[in-house]
C-alpha cells in the first residue's frame, strides 16, 4: 500500500498583511501517517503560523500545500481538509462554544450534519478518551483550566479528523496535568493519529518521534527526536529541562548510552545499577 | 518570636448552602528567620491559610498568633499585629496605581505618615531588599518585565518593614530567569532575618529553597517536614496535583538502587554521587 505524506508543503511562505518580514519563508516539510512531530520553535518563529495553513485556515502566498493529497489552494478542498485536521489552540477559553460540556462536544460534529445517533456515539467516545465521561452534564465554564483544555481536546476528536495539530495545548495545565494530556495524547498516537505538537518546552518533546525546529519562518532543524536531544538543542535558545541536563551529564561519563529517552525512568533503568 | 496557627478551621459561605470548608483543622508555625513554602493543589487551602497569617480571615474555630498575642476580628490590635506580616498577593503587580516604581513603593509608609529623609530611606532600603537597581525606581512599573514588576510589588510590602513576608505564588507567570531571580532575591530577604513563608504548587521550588515544607491536600495537613522528609513521604504518598521533579525522582531511584544521594541534590551532586558508586568492571 502506497503510504501518502498527511502534509506535504513545498516552499510556503506566508506574511500577515502589514508586516515587513514574512511569518513563513520557504517551508519544505513531509509529515507521514502516524508521525509524531514535536514542532519547537521561539515566539515569532512562525510555528502558529504553520499550524493554521495545516488545516487551511490560513493559505499561503507562494508555495504547494498538499493535505492528505488536497491541493489547499483548491477551494472545493477546503471543507474536507479542515474535517480531517482537527487544531487545538493554546487557551481552551477561545474554543468552548457551549454552555454544557457534552453539548460543546456535539457542535462539531452537527455542524457535518451528521445522524443523531453518530453525533452521539462520537460525543461519548470523545469523552470517554478524553476522561470527561462523568462531566458531561457539568457547565462548561464551571471546569477546571486543565478540564477545558481536555473539553477543547474532545471536540477536536469528534470530528474524527485523521491529524491532530496542538497549538501550545499544554499552557494551562499545571505539571501534573500536562503529564497525563500527553498521556492521552500518547494513546491516541499509538492508534495511528498524526501529530503536530507545537511547543517551547524541550520536556514535552519526549514523546515525539520527529523534532522539527523553526527560526525565521525556516525549518532550521528536522530528525529524530533522539538525535536531536543527543546535542542539536544545544545550538538552540531553549530552556533546558533538568532530565535533558542530567541526560547530558550521564551520557558524557558513559553512565547511560546515547539514545536513552531523557526520562527518569529511562534513565534510572540505563544505569548499570 | 512566631507565628502559630493552631488547628485552624475555616469555611467560605458559612452557614449558606454554599458553604466550603476549606481549612480542617491545620496547624502551622513559622519562626523570623526561616523559610517555610506552603505547598498543595488548587484549592488544598494553602491561600487561605496564608490570609489567615496575617489575619485578613479568622479562623472559625483554633487560633492564630503573632509573636505570642492573638486577636479576635475588629479589635483594635488586629490592626498592629498586622503591620508585623506582610502579605504579597498572587499576582500583585495587577493592583499597581502609581506611575513611578518609586510612588508605588513609598504608597503604605507615605499614608503611615513617614516624611522626608526617612522616606527616601524606607524606600531605597525595600528597593535594595527587593533588588531593584535605584535606576529603575522612576521608571513606569507598566513598563518594566514581569519579573521587575513583581519586584517592585514586593518592594512596596517590604516598605512597610515586616518581620514576616508571607508571598502567594510569587513566581506565578515568571519566565525561568524570573523565577530564579526572584528565588535569590527571597533568600536574601530572610538573611536579613525576615520570615520568608511562600505559598506555591511549585513543589521543585520548595524543595530547593526551605527549611521546612507544609503540604496541605483538600484543607488538611498531610505532612510537615524538611525538604528531605517531605520528598521521602511524597515518593511513597503522592498528593494530588504535587508533581516530584525530575531530579528528586532520579535521587528517589538512585536511593532504591544502593546509592545515598540527598532528594534536594540538583545535577551535579546527582552525577557526582554516580561518580562515587563502585562501578563494576565490564
Amino acid at each position: 500500500m502506497e503510504r501518502a505524506p498527511v502534509f506535504s508543503f513545498r516552499g510556503v511562505v506566508y506574511s500577515y498583511g502589514g508586516s515587513c518580514s514574512p511569518a513563513l519563508s520557504g517551508v519544505d516539510l513531509e509529515i507521514m501517517p502516524g508521525e509524531w512531530v514535536a514542532l519547537l520553535g521561539a515566539n515569532g518563529s512562525g510555528k502558529s503560523t504553520l499550524a493554521k495553513i495545516c488545516n487551511a485556515l490560513l493559505l499561503p502566498a507562494q508555495g504547494d500545500c498538499f493535505v492528505l493529497g488536497m491541493d489547499v489552494s483548491a477551494p472545493e478542498n477546503i471543507p474536507l481538509i479542515r474535517q480531517s485536521v482537527a487544531l487545538v489552540f493554546q487557551n481552551p477559553e477561545d474554543q468552548i462554544v457551549a454552555s454544557i460540556v457534552e453539548e460543546d462536544v456535539a457542535f462539531g460534529p452537527e455542524n457535518l450534519r451528521l445522524p443523531q445517533a453518530e453525533i452521539r456515539r462520537r460525543v461519548d467516545a470523545a469523552l470517554e478518551l478524553t476522561g470527561l465521561a462523568d462531566m458531561k452534564r457539568r457547565g462548561s465554564y464551571t471546569l477546571s483550566g486543565g478540564q477545558k483544555q481536555r473539553l477543547a481536546l474532545a471536540g477536536a476528536l469528534a470530528l474524527e479528523p485523521r491529524a491532530l495539530v496542538l497549538d501550545e495545548s499544554t499552557s494551562m495545565l499545571d505539571p501534573e496535568g500536562r503529564a497525563s494530556f500527553l498521556e492521552r495524547i500518547g494513546e491516541l498516537n499509538t492508534h495511528g493519529m498524526t501529530m503536530i505538537q507545537i511547543t517551547h518546552r524541550m520536556d514535552e518533546i519526549f514523546f515525539a518521534s520527529r523534532v522539527v525546529v523553526l527560526q525565521s519562518g525556516r525549518v532550521a532543524w528536522d530528525g529524530e527526536s533522539s538525535d536531536f536531544w543527543d546535542g542539536p538543542y544545544l545550538s538552540f535558545d531553549f530552556e533546558e529541562p533538568p532530565e535533558l541536563a542530567l541526560y547530558r551529564e550521564l551520557k558524557a561519563r558513559g553512565f547511560v548510552p546515547s539514545g536513552t529517552i531523557p526520562r527518569v525512568d529511562d534513565l534510572l533503568e540505563s544505569l548499570w545499577l | 518570636m512566631a507565628i502559630a496557627a493552631e488547628d485552624v478551621f475555616y469555611s467560605y459561605n458559612a452557614g449558606t448552602p454554599a458553604e466550603h470548608a476549606a481549612l480542617e483543622g491545620v496547624s502551622f508555625s513559622v519562626e523570623r528567620g526561616e523559610r517555610v513554602s506552603i505547598v498543595g493543589h488548587t484549592g488544598s487551602g494553602k491561600s487561605t491559610l496564608a490570609q489567615h497569617l496575617n489575619l485578613l480571615l479568622f479562623p472559625r474555630s483554633g487560633s492564630v498568633s503573632i509573636d505570642g498575642v492573638s486577636s479576635k476580628p475588629g479589635s483594635p490590635d488586629a490592626r498592629e499585629l498586622r503591620r508585623k506580616v506582610g502579605l504579597v498577593f498572587q499576582y500583585p503587580e495587577t493592583q499597581f496605581f502609581a506611575e513611578t516604581a518609586r510612588d508605588e513603593i513609598r504608597f503604605a509608609p507615605s499614608n503611615w505618615g513617614m516624611r522626608g529623609d526617612d522616606l527616601d530611606a524606607c524606600v531605597d532600603e525595600a528597593a535594595d531588599a527587593a533588588g531593584i537597581e535605584p535606576s529603575l525606581l522612576d521608571s513606569n512599573p507598566f513598563s518594566m518585565s514581569g519579573g521587575q514588576r513583581r519586584r517592585v510589588a514586593i518592594a512596596s510590602v517590604i516598605a512597610m518593614k515586616p518581620d514576616y513576608l508571607v508571598l502567594d505564588e510569587p513566581t506565578a507567570g515568571l519566565d525561568a530567569a524570573g523565577v530564579r531571580g526572584l528565588e535569590r532575591i527571597l533568600s536574601d530577604i530572610r538573611a536579613r532575618g525576615l520570615a520568608v513563608v511562600q505559598v506555591t504548587h511549585d513543589l521543585e521550588s520548595a524543595l530547593a529553597h526551605s527549611d521546612r515544607i507544609l503540604v496541605l491536600e483538600r484543607g488538611r495537613a498531610v505532612a510537615s517536614g524538611t525538604p528531605e522528609e517531605i520528598a521521602v513521604f511524597l515518593a511513597d504518598n503522592p498528593v494530588q496535583g504535587l508533581l516530584m521533579p525530575p531530579t528528586a525522582r532520579f535521587a528517589m531511584g538512585l536511593r532504591s538502587r544502593g546509592i545515598d544521594v540527598s532528594v534536594t541534590s540538583g545535577v551535579p551532586e546527582l552525577v557526582s554521587a554516580l561518580e562515587k558508586a563502585e562501578r563494576p568492571d565490564e
